[in-house]
């Protein structure tokens, strides 16, 4: 069959702040065939984004084609007329963009949005096309398919928002989809089924499909044939089991060198001589939340009865789906959100709760580094500045020592001392996040709080960061309590995980015990559903009773019972659902909040193994 | 939800116009001499002003003469003009109707002016109408008013000798007197307040069309006026009715120093004439109005910014 899609020596060039013009795509060339899903991976910066938006005649502000042609159903559409291109964009080409919240127009319903389209482009009738939308919905198994469409975006979750989208770019019927890192916003749990809703998406309507990602184990399940990018070229293409298994180029191995392998016990980092050592950090019964206190409760309460104990020196990994209160504790342990219960506390003395009351040295101890390297800068200090301030405001040192310090914190997170005279800008996402840290480090603290510290960063440079923690990590006395919802990265580092659902601690222990039998329900379902890399796992994952009872409900915060019973394939009707589950507490201080007997919570996650 | 934070926000304004009564009371209560000097003013002997102060009131302590004005506002009795004794209620009363047709007039030619450039010029940013909008903006933005009404009496009262300098009403106007009268006002207004409501809106409406929501309805092939007017204007509706609140009420201010160039009958030349003839009451009553307009104009910002959140409107 001839290609629907052919693009010939693409060229395009983008704008960098200072103005010039710069190269970020050089001559790529590719096909894409109806009943085909061709895989554009790399790096952020390899072009892959820049390229599928070629297939819609449009380069985002601040890029430009420069050469090279698009071949749509064989129309050179970068030489159409804007109105031709209007034409083709969402009639023929559909696009699916990586964050559904973002994508969507907060003003107006879901179903105004949907039937946008058949309006516009004048396919068919509003009833029609309601019509239609209702019949897709349902398709995607998404709740009320008759009445979701009167709903506003923000009345739904992520990830039925992501399926909407898809719903949205079918309303054409649309010869090509282009899907932009479609589920790398959402949780792991929530992306199987948004995964397993566009496969049938693209096998029924016998589309061409363009899937942008970075994410080597979603390509495992979505493309037939995946091209490799690298600034801008290709660097390999081929079918999906060739590249992911025998990968032929010397960039396609380092990328999948830096895929973690899924959770296993066998696998994991770090072993411990752990409980033997006295917590540095200590919750007890924490009780947290959002808004005004009133009569002892704030408006909105996030976390119930934690307990959690750092141990000196280690690592802590804190997991759960967004929503479940990962980020909340952290904030509790810094005292950026007081907890009204509990307490605190740092080698055995309680700490106030609000950073406020907290003194300079409880402050230097407990130290913050956050998620997001590109905001958490003053644009106009340098990187000495941004080190040299904790190093004055704690420790004292000014002048050449606090210079020399300042270079000696740049080696310790693998970066010139040189850095010193750059301004953040100057910084990679990657260098900026390591800046970050030297300036936690600069501290000397006792326990760095790490906030999804590489979600904002490609795997590469995440999978580098990682890296540079665990060595740190080994060197210095210092504990990480590091908060994930990639399920990978916290195994492969951590020496304990700790397991939050809705606010309350599901399972604690060490890393090996976490990732073995006997699981907490939600630990198993989170371990079954981090997709591996191989073709076909989407489709037995999907056949486990986990996946089907984990898509009946989102994190509820249930006030009776436990709060996982309407998810949780083991649930016991009339216990459950009333009463607060007992904890288990085994060896090496691993504990489990079920209902269930020990022995009954052995069986090994479904598909794995 | 919202009938919760629109009564928060009412509870706010009436405790800022309380606050804003104290700050005119005591504001005047500070400056040399009292009311007592001002209606003796030069003749006055110690015998007349200790009389007057008996009759006035005026030896009681400030807070109690404070409670006893608040009171009567709050009744709605501002008491009499000093000089001539006339109800200052009335006097209000007469000129308002003035003053707020300047107001209605000004911003009724400029909103639906300012909103429609400020439209074209982010639809077709970078445009050659869109630069001549951002640079014509930013000129008269740097002029006060009173450089303006000056600019333009110049113009057109002197050099061309369309439109009289000064605004005089005869007691029953013709409608082409009164339009007259109003030209020059009310250019000089309008100057005043649509460049900055100009800028706000094309700067709201750009700032969503670089949102990843317009985007996507490029990429569904929405056409680029329905992407303005039915994606961009929803998302940009909050700050730009906030700019239009803001500016409407700082026509206030404007209107005083409007009135005084053209000797204008309204409300803010009877408050300026007050302020000349020391005549506290009267001063104290259009300050206090005019407080209120301004501080109505915030809140009414503030509800229409609450009530079009749809994330407000819509609660999950």
């Amino acid at each position: 069959m001839s290609a629907l899609l052919r693009i010939e020596d693409l060229h395009m060039e983008g704008r960098r702040p200072t103005g010039e013009w710069m190269p970020i795509v050089r001559g790529v060339s590719l096909e894409a065939r109806r009943g085909e899903v061709l895989a554009l991976i790399g790096e952020s910066g390899a072009g892959k984004s820049t390229i599928a938006l070629s297939s819609l005649a449009y380069a985002r502000p601040g890029c430009r084609f420069t050469g090279g042609e698009v071949l749509f159903d064989g129309t050179p559409v970068l030489d159409l007329s804007l109105e031709q291109k209007r034409e083709m964009r969402g009639r023929r080409v559909a696009y699916i963009a990586q964050s559904a919240a973002a994508a969507f127009n907060v003003a107006h319903t879901l179903a105004a949005q949907i039937t946008e389209g058949p309006a516009v482009h004048g396919t068919m009738p509003q009833a029609e096309a309601d019509t239609q939308m209702v019949d897709l919905a349902r398709r995607m198994r998404l709740p009320e398919p008759e009445r979701i469409g009167r709903k506003y975006p923000h009345q739904v979750s992520g990830g039925q928002l992501q399926r909407l989208l898809a719903v949205m770019a079918m309303s054409c019927g649309p010869d090509l989809l282009v899907f932009d890192e479609p589920t790398t916003a959402i949780d792991v749990t929530t992306q199987v089924e948004v995964l397993a809703a566009f496969k049938d998406v693209i096998r029924e309507s016998g589309a061409a499909a363009l899937y942008v990602t970075h994410d080597l184990a979603v390509v495992a399940q979505m493309a037939d044939r995946i091209i490799v990018l690298y600034g801008g070229e290709i660097m390999e293409q081929g079918g999906t089991d060739q590249i992911l298994h025998e990968p032929r180029h010397d960039y396609t191995r380092q990328l999948m060198a830096a895929v973690r392998p899924p959770p296993r016990a066998s696998g994991s980092g770090a072993d411990l001589e752990s409980s033997a050592q006295p917590p540095v950090l200590s919750l007890q019964g924490i009780d947290a939340g959002y808004g005004g206190v009133k009569g002892g409760k704030p408006g909105v309460q996030i976390l119930f009865d934690v307990d959690v104990d750092i141990p000196r020196g280690q690592a802590v990994g804190v997991i759960g789906e967004s929503g479940c209160g990962k980020s909340t504790m952290a904030r509790v342990i810094s005292g950026l959100t007081p907890s009204f219960e509990g307490e605190v506390r740092l080698d055995g003395k309680t700490l106030p709760p609000d950073v406020k009351h907290r003194d300079k040295k409880d402050l230097q101890r407990v130290q913050l580094v956050l998620q997001m390297p590109d905001v958490s800068f003053n644009p106009k200090k340098l990187v000495a500045q941004a080190l040299g301030r904790p190093l004055e405001f704690y420790l004292g040192m000014t002048g050449a020592e606090r210079d020399r310090r300042v270079g000696e914190l740049l080696n310790m997170v693998e970066l010139p001392a040189d850095y010193a005279g750059r301004f953040p800008h100057e910084l990679s996402g990657g260098e900026k996040q390591r800046v970050n840290l030297a300036r936690a480090l600069a501290a000397e603290p006792d326990v760095i709080l790490c906030d999804e510290v590489t979600s904002a960063l490609d795997t590469v440079v995440g999978a580098a960061i990682i890296k540079l923690l665990e060595s740190l990590q080994e060197r210095l006395d210092t504990a990480f309590v590091f908060i994930s919802h990639d399920l990978s990265t916290v195994a492969s580092f951590a020496n304990r995980i700790v397991v939050l659902y809705a606010g309350r601690v599901a399972e604690q222990g060490p890393t090996r015990r976490i990732l073995s039998p006997p699981y907490h329900p939600y630990t198993r379902l989170l371990l079954s559903s981090v997709p591996e890399m191989r073709t076909g796992w989407l489709e037995d994952h999907r056949a486990t009773r986990e996946a089907e009872q984990a898509m009946a409900d989102v994190v509820n915060i249930g006030l009776t019972g436990c709060p996982f019973h309407t998810r949780c394939p083991l649930m016991i009707p009339g216990t459950c659902d009333v009463k607060r589950p007992p904890v288990h507490r085994l060896e090496e201080d691993h504990r489990i909040a079920c209902h269930r007997e020990i022995g009954e919570l052995q069986e090994a996650p479904g598909v794995h193994g | 939800m919202i009938a919760n934070l629109i009564v928060r926000r009412l509870v706010l304004g009436v405790i800022t116009i309380w606050v804003m009564s104290a700050l005119v009371f005591f504001g005047i209560e500070i400056l040399p001499g009292d009311v007592a000097d001002a209606i003796l003013g030069q003749g006055a002997t110690e015998e007349t002003l200790h009389a007057i102060r008996e009759e006035l009131g005026l030896y009681r302590p400030a807070y109690v003469r404070y409670l006893d004005w608040l009171g009567g506002l709050l009744r709605g009795e501002v008491g009499e003009a000093l000089g001539t004794g006339r109800s200052i209620a009335e006097m209000i009363g007469i000129r308002l109707p003035t003053t707020l047709t300047l107001g209605g007039l000004t911003a009724a030619i400029a909103v639906p002016l300012a909103l429609s450039l400020g439209l074209i010029a982010a639809m077709y940013p970078g445009s050659l109408f869109d630069r001549a909008i951002t640079f014509g903006t930013l000129i008269v933005i740097s002029g006060p008013e009173f450089l303006i009404a000056t600019l333009l009496v110049m113009l057109f009262a002197i050099e061309l000798r369309w439109v009289p300098a000064v605004s005089y009403l005869s007691q029953d106007p013709t409608f082409q007197q009164i339009a007259r009268a109003m030209l020059l006002p009310v250019m000089t207004l309008v100057f005043a307040v649509l460049a900055p409501m100009t800028r706000m809106t094309r700067s709201a409406v750009l700032n969503v069309m670089a949102s990843p929501a317009i985007e996507m309805a490029i990429l569904k092939g929405v056409p680029r006026m329905r992407i303005v007017l039915w994606h961009a204007l929803p998302n940009a509706f909050a700050p730009i009715v906030n700019v239009i609140a803001i500016n409407l009420a700082y026509l206030i201010t404007g209107v005083v120093v409007v009135e005084v160039i053209f000797s204008f009958p309204g409300v803010a030349k009877l408050m300026v004439d007050g302020v000349q003839s020391r005549d506290i009451p009267v001063v104290q009553a259009c300050a206090m109005l005019f407080c209120a307009i301004y501080i109505g104009f915030y809140i009414l910002a503030d509800v229409i910014s609450i009530v079009s959140n749809p994330r407000l409107r819509h609660p999950k």
